[in-house]
């Protein structure tokens, strides 16, 4: 697939070149297709699937920039994308900002690619989807487990080009159980380059051991406490930082808490990106061609490395270039990490373990704590002041008190009102899980790399009943 | 061929392939958006797309496919494709599924637009962005942005019942927004809205807006703010102006409406809902001045079209009627199975995405007062509006808002501007809290309301008044 829309992506430079002298420009040819199959009340409500390739062109010509895009990928639509493409070029404002397109450059990888989950079908999807309702022991469940073979191509009018793809597999579920006093849920959630490594009677038995727990929560009073963080909570972390925090257009713009050199971390943590790196999520190269890899932007709590993409980069000036995070999602998203992750020392495997705690890494935190709180999940969490990354949110899909390293009862869900970079600030990381659980991102093309975690102090502001 | 015909053969496909109901929608939609910053031109961005989505009813399964190709024998492909999806359902079976009743319908619909917004050179929206932030960073913004959006999407429906139907639909809207930092801090201040307003309109939705106007005040807002008192933490009687009304409207009951999220459809990712359907017409949902309509039919107002996106024509209904709870967002199957009869709110955001439960137009009837009233009337109390964050729990039910701005109020009067306004509460406490509505309605659009796997983004109104609001707790910080 990947030749092919790589001879579209040289056949849309060719009619580009055919336009005039002069125009650069930087053709995209992006292949997704994604299918998602969906259950709720124990069975699957909706089942979809699509195969869309999409053609995006980048024109500069007379100092002027547009960017277009298109599904039809025909001859006919590959012309008159050019063509308006580049007569919007000519007529648009100029851009001073401009800056230039990637020169060759060796990219680092193709991608991680599963041919089973390429060739994954509805009744592969469905079998899983069966095996979490089964492991659930007849509670009612929810969710989702859907496959995505996404394959690019890259060509511009410097000499740089390539080609790669990619895999995804993911699967979230809950596990609901109705009691007098309301109803009380449980959730699991995994993403994997294949989907051979999604495994639903898992999930679905360890959603159904956190719904179970939950029975008659108790409603603790708001304020600050010790918390463990499972994999999911520690997803949205992730994601914050990402889009808040290292994003080059939110760093250019002073709008982030990012202090380079500094060391804003507990030493305790390393975030990676690496959209290559093993079970990873990415292509070899991003929207501007410019190889993706390796960077690593909190180095033992010091504060290393912003994610650019070419315009973010000339922005800020003093030598920095782009890092590889073109982002096509949201031209004014910025350009932000989509495979972050936070290192870990290793150890033995994840394995299960009884009652509500999601699994073995997690288990070893909680059996550090004196008196917390167990978190699985955050849920609708947004930012009140980007400086200082202070989020509001609430819990989500199951909270417990742990007391003497035990957890002991569950409770009903809280609001808080947290910095994030606070709470993971030096002192402030108590313990970090000996592996990380891959965590599928609300849009689709990220994967977080998100261990439990055990933090100090953690800013409850609000209850159950408000 | 034309369109229909490809609707048609992709129908015709997913019925010889077992299905029992298919429906088919081609789209075809170009999207137009400038952005502006300091006084230069950000990003200019032109996308078209065109695809054909296949619905396909198996049994008590729903299968879905879509492709971005309009020949017969791709559509014939998606349409079988649809078919064989919506079997693998089976795998997983559930009860049976019905669909309400309905008429087939044979119609045309086209929004109103005066200006078409795709026509508007693009030096001459160059040159309104460009004015507006220059003025604002000249204003003292750190950052001065400004943004407009154009949608034009056309449409053709074909179902398996007789359905045959073309809408076109033009939306366009924008606005302005100046980011002041401080220490540690940042403070916005935007125009008309965060993220602009939006309407089903032509360009002349954006020149009423009149950015550069209030491109000035906007600015110096931003910085003064910076200096302002914090906003006082504690329970207090709240203001909330109309931009910032129309999200809580959205959130708090546009959401919590939908009939997806009562069945439990969207369980695992939007949510549920904290309503009962055995309660619908007996709960009470808000105060006695609290009239929700759902209405799609409200020239102009961003949720409008002429028919939802499985053919159903667009109708007016309540969805709170003098506080009591007596209406909700509906498709043909989510009814069938609440035991309703009207759908009607079914909306895909592109021909890739299958039709769910959506809102269209969700928003207040017209109270008595005034906003001068209200504020007149109020002895102490805070004023606060323009969205700043928000976020509400899985249920619809706990939610907290931030607000750009606010401004005391006392003995009837607008005192000092404070900063960091933030609100939380409980949905049915808050609203039966409502004690004032302004008569003042404006139908405000909101172009990025997030929904469903895969991710839709849909386009939605919310009319909206000031109102007061009773004992809300203020205040809440990191």
């Amino acid at each position: 697939m990947s030749t092919d829309q790589l001879r579209v992506a040289e056949e849309v430079l060719d009619l580009l070149r055919a336009e005039g002298s002069g125009i650069e420009g930087a053709v995209c040819v992006d292949h997704k297709a994604l299918a998602l199959t969906r259950f709720a009340n124990s069975y699957i409500h909706q089942n979809v699937a699509d195969a869309t390739t999409t053609v995006r062109l980048l024109v500069h010509v007379d100092g002027r920039t547009t960017a277009g895009s298109t599904t039809l990928t025909q001859a006919e639509g590959l012309r008159e994308l050019v063509t308006r493409t580049v007569a919007a070029s000519r007529a648009a404002p100029p851009d001073p900002g401009w800056p230039g397109l990637t020169p060759p450059l060796p990219l680092h990888g193709t991608g991680n690619l599963d041919g089973g989950t390429v060739g994954a079908t509805p009744a592969d999807r469905a079998d899983r989807i069966r095996s979490f309702v089964d492991a659930a022991g007849g509670l009612e469940t929810a969710g989702y487990c859907g496959t995505m073979h996404w394959s690019g191509a890259f060509a511009n009018t410097a000499g740089q080009s390539g080609t790669g793809a990619t895999t995804d597999a993911s699967m979230d579920g809950i596990v609901r159980l109705r009691t007098e006093s309301g109803i009380v849920d449980g959730t699991a959630r995994l993403t994997a380059t294949a989907l051979s490594e999604v495994d639903g009677s898992v999930l679905g038995a360890r959603a159904a051991a956190k719904a179970r727990a939950s029975v008659d929560p108790m409603e603790l009073a708001p304020g600050r406490y010790e918390v463990v963080l499972e994999p999911c909570a520690v997803g949205d972390i992730l994601q914050n930082l990402a889009l808040y925090g290292f994003n080059g257009k939110v760093y250019g713009e002073r709008r982030s808490f990012v202090v380079l050199g500094e060391p804003q971390f507990d030493p305790s943590i390393t975030l990676v990106d690496d959209p290559l790196g093993p079970g990873d999520l990415g292509l070899p190269f991003d929207a501007e061609g410019t190889p993706t890899g390796r960077l690593v932007l909190v180095d033992a709590g010091r504060s290393a490395s912003i994610t650019y993409d070419r315009r973010t980069a000339a922005v800020a000036g003093n030598g920095a270039q782009s890092t590889g995070h073109s982002v096509p999602v949201d031209f004014n998203a910025g350009s932000f990490a989509t495979s972050l992750r936070i290192a870990t020392n290793g150890g033995a495997a994840l394995s299960e373990v009884d009652g509500p705690v999601a699994e073995s890494a997690s288990a070893a935190l909680v059996a550090k704590v004196e008196r917390g709180i167990l978190v699985t999940d955050f849920w609708y969490t947004r930012v009140l002041d980007p400086m200082q990354l202070a989020i509001t949110g609430l819990t989500r899909n199951g909270v417990w008190l742990i007391e003497h390293g035990e957890v002991t009862r569950p409770l009903t869900n809280f609001r808080f009102t947290q910095a994030y970079p606070a709470a993971l600030a030096p002192g402030a990381v108590l313990g970090i899980g000996a592996q990380p659980t891959p965590q599928p991102s609300g849009w689709g093309l990220a994967r977080w790399g998100a261990p439990p975690l055990h933090l100090a102090s953690w800013n409850f502001t609000g209850g159950a009943s408000g | 061929m034309t369109h229909f015909d490809a609707a048609t053969a992709a129908v015709e496909a997913a019925l010889a392939a077992g299905a029992r109901y298919a429906d088919a929608r081609v789209m075809h939609r170009r999207y137009e958006s400038m952005s502006a910053r300091n006084g230069e031109i950000e990003a200019l961005v032109q996308d078209e797309d065109a695809g054909i989505g296949v619905r396909a009813l198996v049994g008590s399964g729903w299968g879905f496919y879509a492709v971005p190709e309009l020949s017969d024998i791709a559509a014939r492909g998606a349409g079988t494709a649809a078919a064989r999806i919506a079997a693998a359902s089976g795998r997983v079976a559930g009860p049976d599924i019905d669909l309400v009743p309905m008429t087939p319908v044979t119609g045309s619909w086209s929004s109103a637009c005066d200006v078409d917004p795709l026509s508007v050179s693009l030096s001459d929206k160059g040159d309104l962005l460009v004015n507006a932030t220059t003025v604002m960073r000249d204003h003292g913004a750190d950052q001065g942005e400004g943004i407009y959006q154009i949608w034009d999407t056309t449409k053709w429906f074909v179902s398996s019942e007789g359905h045959r139907i073309d809408q076109h639909i033009r939306e366009s809207g924008g606005g302005i927004a100046a980011l002041a930092i401080g220490n540690g801090e940042t403070q916005r201040r935007s125009y008309p809205s965060y993220r602009g307003d939006y309407r089903t309109s032509g360009w002349e939705t954006v020149t009423n807006l009149d950015l550069l106007a209030h491109a000035a005040r906007v600015a110096d807002e931003a910085r003064a703010l910076l200096s302002a008192p914090q906003c006082p933490a504690g329970t207090t009687t709240l203001i909330i102006g109309d931009e910032q009304l129309a999200l809580q409207i959205h959130e708090s009951v546009g959401h919590a409406i939908e009939l997806d999220r009562i069945l439990g459809w969207e369980a695992a990712f939007a949510g549920t809902s904290w309503l009962d359907l055995t309660k619908l017409g007996s709960l009470r949902y808000g105060s006695e001045l609290m009239n929700i309509t759902i209405d799609p039919t409200i020239p102009g107002a961003l949720g409008s079209f002429g028919f939802d996106d499985e053919g159903t024509p667009a109708a007016a209904r309540d969805a709170v009627r003098d506080g009591i709870w007596v209406g909700v967002l509906a498709g043909r199957d989510s009814a069938a199975r609440a035991g309703l009869d009207y759908g009607g709110s079914m909306r895909a955001d592109g021909w890739s995405r299958i039709p769910m439960v959506r809102m269209t137009n969700v928003g207040l009837r017209p109270g008595p007062h005034s906003l001068d009233e209200i504020i007149a009337a109020t002895d102490d109390g805070i004023y606060v509006d323009m969205n700043r964050s928000w976020s509400i729990d899985d249920k619809r039910l706990n939610f907290q808002f931030g607000c750009e701005i606010g401004w005391e109020v006392k003995n009837g009067k607008l005192g000092r501007m404070i900063r960091n306004p933030t609100y939380t509460g409980i949905g049915p406490q808050f609203w039966a809290s409502m004690d004032m509505l302004s008569s003042e309605v404006r139908p405000w659009g909101t172009p990025n309301c997030g929904k469903g796997q895969p991710g839709q983004v849909g386009h939605t109104g919310h009319p909206s008044a000031p109102a007061r609001f009773q004992n809300v707790r203020v205040g809440v910080r990191a």
